[in-house]
């Protein structure tokens, strides 16, 4: 909508306002729930396995019953619910049988942390240990033990996924276009390769916090850091049974998401302790160790990518095997395969192509959404791969990719066609390779080379991202006038950080042509309160709920041109509007003010006319279907945003150690709505992006326990780990059906940074790395051809880490 | 314990069990919430807060061993109705996302510049090196810092192409 107005026509949108939430963020006013108490509150504490697989023969709590201050303790038995998006394959507890280390087996809540904690201490139980499956390539032997036996009788949903009872493997997604083995047959190159990825925690600073009240009548306030308030109590009344009017899901400010706090988390298990309680609030806020362990993770993935190309350079066939390890639960990882395989060559046309993605299970802790939702994975293995491809065919990488990127003509891997509106890959790669000098070295660099004795070496990668959601997938914006005219705007989406609120306000504002200070967007989200929005996911936010405060603020345009005409006694087709009044546009003296008709206009003699002004946008995403099941085939896209990075790397042969000297970030957005914004999200991304290239990932021991669940073992990218050179890019080729032609881009950002770097290590030093992260012994291994150490489940019974289980002094 | 303690100008008199972290005082039994925890083990920074005058994590301090001292957090910047001009920076260069960390960075960022006028940029990443963002990439961050010292030319910006 308005995707061909110029920016230079526009008043607020493409503009850097005023963010609406920092002020309250700068000065520690904002509320977290983490920072809520509430009349008569317990704190919860839980009793976590010790063990990846082990049976729970007995549970003895009767000493911790018995504590000062200890008002209900819940255990799995008690316990008959199971929840999930997708696969319906979670319980709030485990019951029977623990499947993964840090898994919850008792819960506890007390009046104060501390009595909760030392009531879980005086919990027993008896585990029988069980051999655990951990490699998810080992999960698919003959074998191997079933994480989940009784899969075959899951909920799940029919329409997309398939679950393979008797095995591990939750869903099995398949894409077929074209005659592969033919066009193999015809290939003038065929080349194989392998890539992997360990699992990654998300690290939202504001770790997992939910407070529940199970009131009597089964009224259920639910106050938590979710990333969709709708979903979760939607999820939530399922598995209860409850009554959508029965729950009430609240969302304050939230402290990071990324794709964690997407779906359903903690809620029902502080819901059970506060029905347990006799309905007193229940609070749980997970320890940074939990974050990693009890809660989602990023999954981890083994790529198989095999390629044909003809004697010119094109890419003719290829064949695809995703292996995407969801540890013990596959609710929503699923969906991470299914939309992984949908997009798993990158931005390339491939004429014929055989995809299989399967999600399996294993022992470990279990995958879900994370931003970018399987594309920083998979893109690292595609975008090394077009590199290696290049190499073995000895044409340049950066031509290769150019000769066989998406163009409007091209078909995508399920059959959509690409046009000149879906947006410009091939820009996006050329702007970045413009921008560091990709191909030669400049005079400085050389100089830079020669005295340090570090090769410098210069990478691309592209990427492509659509988001991953129902085709069906809904959202709405209420937008209310205040007395003086302002107006309130009402969505169920959430702005954890990413500022969507702020370029929603703008284009409210730009659509009601007011002016931005009147314009407030409600900060917290609240199902009784605020009309749906299906989840803050996909980076589908702008573009869903941005058209649907459009279609409100046109709605609330109209309903106060009706109340207008009626009180100026004119037609309505004759009026028009500036930021205040509603006037006859050729008598612009005879007017009405907003103000005046806000809340219900009184006439001279007093009668009233009109009433509250209200405008109501709903929106639904167009023209998308199911896949086909068999091959693949459909339309799952409602925009493609695409992208590429470059990276100047230099490194040192001798030691593997590198620096990144610059990274330039290149993204089609359709239009930048608010610059400042949007070079925010490039950046934070692409600094998340690094900390998965260079340095995050699970370990585990070889009985499945979690060796570095801490800041301390597992560290994240501090400002003393930013390149030297940041510098952002955006193309904008309008999204026809997007507002003002904006596309999403708050994933896309963190997607193709390691291959880039990857392809730029390569460069400078030969050295091929096929698994992620690059570690400085990751290049000095590759570098003199020896394997990598697979050490993300470690050979040695006790890993290197501080925090290892048995290095602990408490146990 | 009973301790007395200083917290952004006024003294408090509080009896407090001696396990209890300087954090958590700060947070449950004064209610100054805007100081976070992020990980309790003194490694992310969202805790910070100036202790006698320097920043630390509040985490890794006891609240007895506060007795006596002078603590300020962010409740005690902006007092009255303005920003400091750190706030005042920070909310111009778009340096807050989720604003989970924004409280300890401000304390961290306030230190830099009470010890140094104009910090270089490695100075700037050096001083909150030990304060985690995990949603800006600490870039425009540091570009408040260089606002608020006068160097706002060396900002970056989106560029279109």
């Amino acid at each position: 909508m308005f995707d061909t107005v110029k920016t230079s026509d526009l008043s607020h949108v493409g503009k850097n306002g005023h963010r609406e939430d920092t002020i309250e963020k700068l000065t520690g006013e904002a509320m977290y729930v983490s920072d809520m108490l509430l009349p008569g509150m317990l704190h919860a504490q839980l009793k976590k396995s010790p063990h990846a697989r082990a049976k729970i023969v007995k549970i003895d709590y009767s000493k911790a019953a018995a504590l000062p201050g200890v008002r209900a303790i819940v255990t799995g038995d008690e316990l008959d619910y199971r929840l999930g998006l997708y696969v319906v394959d979670k319980r709030i507890l485990a019951r029977g049988e623990v499947r993964h280390f840090g898994e919850a087996v008792v819960a506890v809540a007390a009046d104060t942390a501390e009595q909760a904690r030392a009531a879980v201490d005086a919990i027993e139980v008896e585990y029988e240990v069980l051999p655990p499956v951990l490699h998810h390539m080992d999960a698919l032997k003959d074998d191997a033990p079933l994480v989940h036996p009784e899969l075959g009788s899951y909920d799940y949903m029919a329409a997309a996924f398939t679950p393979k009872p008797g095995t591990n493997i939750a869903n099995h997604t398949k894409l077929r276009k074209g005659d592969v083995d033919k066009a193999f047959a015809e290939s003038e190159w065929i080349i194989e390769r392998e890539y992997s990825c360990p699992s990654v925690q998300h690290v939202p600073m504001e770790t997992h916090v939910a407070i529940v009240q199970w009131g009597k009548g089964d009224k259920v306030n639910i106050w938590s850091s979710a990333q969709s308030p709708f979903t979760v109590r939607n999820l939530f009344c399922h598995a209860f049974g409850l009554s959508h009017s029965q729950v009430r899901v609240q969302v304050p400010y939230v402290g990071g998401g990324f794709g964690g706090k997407a779906g359903i988390g903690i809620e029902p298990l502080c819901a059970v302790l506060s029905r347990k309680a006799g309905g007193r609030p229940v609070k749980f806020q997970a320890s940074r160790e939990e974050e990693f362990s009890l809660l989602p993770c990023r999954s981890a993935l083994t790529y198989r990518i095999k390629t044909g190309v003809s004697a010119t350079g094109k890419i003719v066939a290829q064949h695809m095997t995703m292996y995407w390890d969801s540890g013990a639960y596959a609710d929503y990882a699923v969906n991470v395969t299914r939309a992984s395989g949908f997009s798993a060559s990158g931005p390339y046309e491939i004429p014929n192509a055989w995809l299989d993605a399967y999600t399996i299970y294993t022992n470990k802790p279990y995958g879900t959404a994370y931003r970018g939702f399987g594309h920083v994975e998979f893109h690292w293995a595609v975008e090394r791969h077009m590199e290696l491809v290049a190499q073995a065919i000895g044409m340049d990488p950066f031509v290769f990719r150019l000769k066989n990127a998406l163009r409007p003509g091209s078909l995508t891997m399920t059959g959509e066609e690409i046009t000149e509106h879906t947006g410009n890959v091939i820009k996006c790669l050329e702007e970045a390779a413009k921008a560091i000098c990709y191909g030669n070295l400049t005079d400085e660099e050389k100089a830079r080379q020669k005295k340090t004795g570090w090769k410098i070496g210069k990478g691309v990668a592209a990427l492509q991202k659509a988001p991953a959601m129902p085709p069906f997938t809904a959202t709405s914006v209420v937008l209310k006038m205040n007395e003086d005219g302002s107006v309130l705007v009402n969505l169920a989406l959430t702005d954890y950080g990413q500022g969507t609120y702020t370029s929603v306000r703008q284009i409210v504002a730009e659509r009601l042509g007011f002016p931005l200070e009147k314009i407030k967007v409600a900060f917290e989200s609240d199902t009784d309160r605020d009309p749906y929005d299906w989840q803050t996911v996909a980076s589908k936010g702008l573009l869903l709920s941005g058209n649907a405060a459009i279609l409100a603020a046109e709605d609330l345009i109209k309903n106060a041109y009706a109340v207008a005409g009626e009180i100026l006694h004119c037609n309505v087709c004759d009026l028009g509007h500036d930021g205040d009044k509603i006037f006859i546009k050729h008598h612009p003296k005879k007017s009405v003010s907003f103000a005046s008709m806000a809340v219900g206009h009184a006439l001279p003699n007093g009668n009233g006319v009109g009433g509250p002004l209200i405008g109501v946008g709903r929106y639904i995403a167009q023209g998308l279907s199911n896949l086909n099941k068999e091959d693949g085939q459909g339309n799952p896209a409602i925009d493609w945003t695409y992208g590429a990075h470059g990276i100047i790397v230099e490194v040192c042969e001798e030691t593997g150690e590198f620096h990144v000297l610059k990274i330039a970030s290149v993204y089609d957005v359709g239009r930048a709505i608010h610059p400042e914004i949007v070079r925010g999200q490039a950046i934070g991304g692409m600094l998340q992006g690094l900390g998965t290239a260079i340095c995050e990932g699970y370990i585990y021991d070889q009985q499945g326990r979690l060796l570095n669940p801490s800041f301390t073992d597992n560290k994240i990218p501090t400002a003393k780990d930013l390149p030297l050179e940041i510098e952002c890019f955006v193309v904008e080729t309008p999204q026809v059906d997007g507002p003002y032609g904006a596309r999403g881009v708050g994933e896309h950002s963190m997607i193709s940074v390691a291959p880039a770097l990857g392809n730029a290590i390569q460069k400078a030093t030969g050295a091929e790395i096929m698994h992620m992260p690059m570690r400085f012994e990751d290049v000095w291994r590759a570098l003199r051809h020896k394997d990598p150490i697979d050490n993300w489940i470690t050979k040695s019974p006790i890993g290197s880490c501080r925090s290892a289980p048995e290095a602990r002094p408490n146990g | 314990m009973k301790i007395k303690v200083t917290v952004n100008g006024q003294l408090y008199e509080r009896d407090v069990l001696e396990h209890k972290t300087l954090l958590r005082f700060l947070r449950e039994d004064l209610g100054l919430t805007g100081t976070k925890e992020g990980c309790g083990m003194g490694e992310c920074g969202a805790c910070t807060v100036f202790f006698n005058g320097k920043v630390m994590n509040s985490c890794m301090i006891l609240a007895v061993e506060a007795d006596g001292a002078t603590i300020d957090t962010i409740e005690g910047e902006s007092r009255g109705p303005s920003l400091t001009d750190i706030q005042k920076a920070m909310e111009k260069n778009n340096s807050v996302q989720c604003g989970f960390c924004t409280p300890g960075m401000v304390m961290s960022i306030k230190e830099l510049l009470q010890n140094k006028a104009k910090p270089s940029i490695p100075e700037i990443k050096e001083a909150i090196e030990g304060n985690f963002c995990r949603c800006t990439g600490y870039v425009q961050i540091i570009e408040a810092v260089l606002d608020v010292t006068g160097r706002s030319k060396e900002k970056g910006e989106l560029k279109h192409v």
